[in-house]
């Protein structure tokens, strides 16, 4: 097989896998600190989605820019999601936070059969089928856009736990709940505001993967399981962690996608995320617990 | 036995016995549809039993137990597909083979300390890796699907699983009693007080001498091999199989919904919650579609909804709240 092919495919995997890190990043900060397994995260991923496409056909509006209201909108949807609801959940079992977000998520994903109906909804960029010429390399523009929004994205949210005081805040609520709570921090309103902040990289994540992939309600369990392979695999509460092990895992997918069929990519994944629960639970960036 | 019998309180028993009573006789009572219903409840019954005995009393979190199901229903269909023979014969096989990967899943979450959260995407892993490997191997149907033929000159073969609803509606019914009676009578057993000590402090319990490897692994392989049984039923009951339905999520979020909702770690939570949330999905179908809302998905809207009131206000499961509203005590688990 030609080498540059394979580049070629290495290349679509990591820019992909970049969009992919950012929606895992929104499971992981919401994890990471409240502690909630976000079992609907593919469904908002694919809200998300829809809301960009909607905005690119109502009002023309790019779904590259369209990350940031649907970021802003969808901040707004995770803090009174948590504020209102995940909230009396806190400090209960798994299983009980569990049906509560299944049952959201079979909300989200027939509501959106019910609006949309389950045909994909492609939307025709017009740099859709442009490419960047480099060398031997053919990259595609849409995904170059995606991937540097992810990356932007990504670098603000990191910046905002690393510099800010609301940020070093939520820190401390992950590393020692109550001694956060002793030092006098409103858990509560932080807990709500990571969570806004996981949906928003969810928002930001969905308005991104309109150019790759078609919006359709039935992407949304697979993205669901796509954000936890990749938090697991890149380790959880590690920021980079999630962007790596996105990126592992589009270069996986793109690779199985050529050498063998597209239709069993994800058993690598899966395969994966067996492999890194066994041999390095603490996943490839994190530190032992 | 009899020591299971006298630990249930004089009105439970009078109780027990009416509601068996009734349920042996309602099919003179049902027509055709409702005992269709009714074997689904005796299913979601009977796996959710066995999902409970692993996570309601080891405490052991599964999310893919399609798994078994799915696989016990191919082996025992693939058998009387090419080799015909009959699935009360199968079912050792299907049986077999979902023990095999039940124990495979339990040792290496077990052995490897992948706990809670991490243990339910080991499972949903190896449910998701069978559904794609099943998706591309021709000799099960690949994603095309496995049919059983429905022969009308065989429908008289009840002991091939040839029939109507009521056979399996009275299948159905001893599997969903046979499973509770034998989940009380382990739970009442040394194995079952062990799996409650690995539940509630899995340190302390090793401290005490209690081998948690070895109780992890016997609830798995128990709760694996029921599992495949309702498997088998449910195939030759529908007469075929599809990769991405036996062994999608959505079905293992299926059978652990009854447990929950009932009450989990209780033997009658998974029996109640079959009652509540199966005619709750067959009377959102008649509802909305009387409503005249017969967009796809209205109806699955209206059951997650349901969902999350159920488990927002009862978190213990509907069970335990009946119980004291009828004054009525089961086996302490």
């Amino acid at each position: 097989m030609n080498l540059a092919i394979v580049v070629n495919v290495v290349i679509q995997g990591v820019l992909t896998g970049l969009v992919y890190g950012l929606m895992a990043l929104g499971l992981s900060v919401i994890f990471g600190v409240v502690r909630v397994i976000n079992f609907a995260h593919g469904e908002f991923a694919v809200v998300a989605m829809y809301a960009a496409y909607v905005l690119f056909v109502t009002l023309g509006f790019d779904p590259i820019l369209s990350l940031f209201p649907v970021a802003a909108a969808f901040f707004l949807i995770g803090y009174a999601l948590h504020a209102l609801l995940i909230n009396r959940f806190i400090g209960r079992s798994e299983h009980e936070q569990f049906i509560l977000l299944v049952g959201l998520a079979i909300v989200i994903v027939n509501g959106l059969l019910m609006i949309f109906g389950p045909d994909a909804r492609p939307t025709n960029l017009p740099y859709s089928f442009d490419s960047y010429l480099v060398g031997p390399l053919f990259v595609d523009k849409a995904r170059v856009y995606a991937a540097v929004g992810a990356l932007v994205v990504a670098a603000a949210l990191f910046a905002f736990f690393r510099y800010t005081t609301t940020g070093t805040a939520i820190r401390a609520c992950a590393d020692n709940r109550t001694g956060a709570a002793v030092v006098g921090l409103n858990i509560k309103r932080l807990y709500a505001l990571t969570f806004g902040l996981g949906l928003a990289c969810v928002g930001a994540a969905g308005a991104l993967l309109v150019p790759i992939a078609d919006a359709s309600p039935l992407l949304s369990q697979q993205f669901t399981l796509l954000a936890f392979i990749i938090v697991i695999v890149g380790g959880l509460g590690s920021m980079a962690g999630a962007l790596i092990g996105g990126v592992v895992i589009g270069i996986s997918e793109a690779l199985a996608s050529l050498f063998m069929a597209p239709s069993i990519k994800s058993m690598f994944s899966f395969a994966l995320l067996v492999a890194v629960l066994v041999l390095r639970p603490q996943g490839l960036m994190g530190r032992r617990i | 036995m009899t020591d299971l019998w006298s630990s249930i309180p004089q009105r439970g028993r009078v109780t027990l016995l009416v509601l068996i009573a009734l349920l042996l006789a309602a099919p003179m009572a049902l027509d055709r549809y409702l005992i269709s219903i009714f074997v689904l409840i005796f299913y979601y019954a009977y796996v959710g039993q066995a999902w409970n005995l692993l996570m309601g009393f080891a405490g052991q979190l599964s999310l893919g137990h399609a798994l078994y199901a799915g696989l016990g229903g191919y082996v025992a269909a693939l058998l009387w597909f090419y080799f015909g023979i009959g699935p009360w014969l199968g079912v050792f096989a299907a049986v077999a083979v979902a023990a095999m990967f039940g124990a495979a899943v339990g040792w290496l979450g077990f052995r490897f300390g992948i706990e809670g959260v991490y243990f339910a995407l080991l499972t949903i892993a190896f449910a998701e890796f069978t559904r794609i490997a099943f998706d591309n191997m021709p000799f099960t149907g690949g994603a095309g699907g496995l049919f059983l033929l429905y022969d009308a000159q065989r429908s008289h073969e009840w002991w091939n699983l040839r029939g109507g609803p009521l056979l399996f509606y009275y299948i159905g019914l001893v599997l969903a009693a046979a499973a509770a009676v034998l989940t009380a009578w382990l739970a009442r057993s040394r194995i079952g007080f062990q799996w409650l000590a690995v539940r509630e402090d899995q340190q302390a319990a090793l401290a005490l001498g209690i081998d948690a490897f070895r109780v992890k692994m016997i609830a798995m392989l128990i709760s694996s091999s029921m599992t495949a049984i309702g498997g088998v039923l449910l195939t030759f009951y529908y007469n075929n199989l599809f990769p991405t339905q036996a062994f999608d999520i959505g079905r293992s979020i299926e059978i652990i919904l009854a447990p929950i909702i009932g009450g989990l770690g209780t033997i009658f939570g998974p029996i109640v919650g079959a009652f509540i949330l199966t005619p709750l999905g067959e009377g959102l179908i008649a509802l909305t579609g009387s409503l005249g809302i017969d967009a796809p998905g209205a109806k699955a809207v209206f059951y997650g909804l349901t969902l999350m009131v159920i488990i927002t206000l009862r978190p213990d499961g509907v069970w335990p709240w009946l119980k004291r509203l009828l004054a009525l005590t089961e086996v302490k688990s």
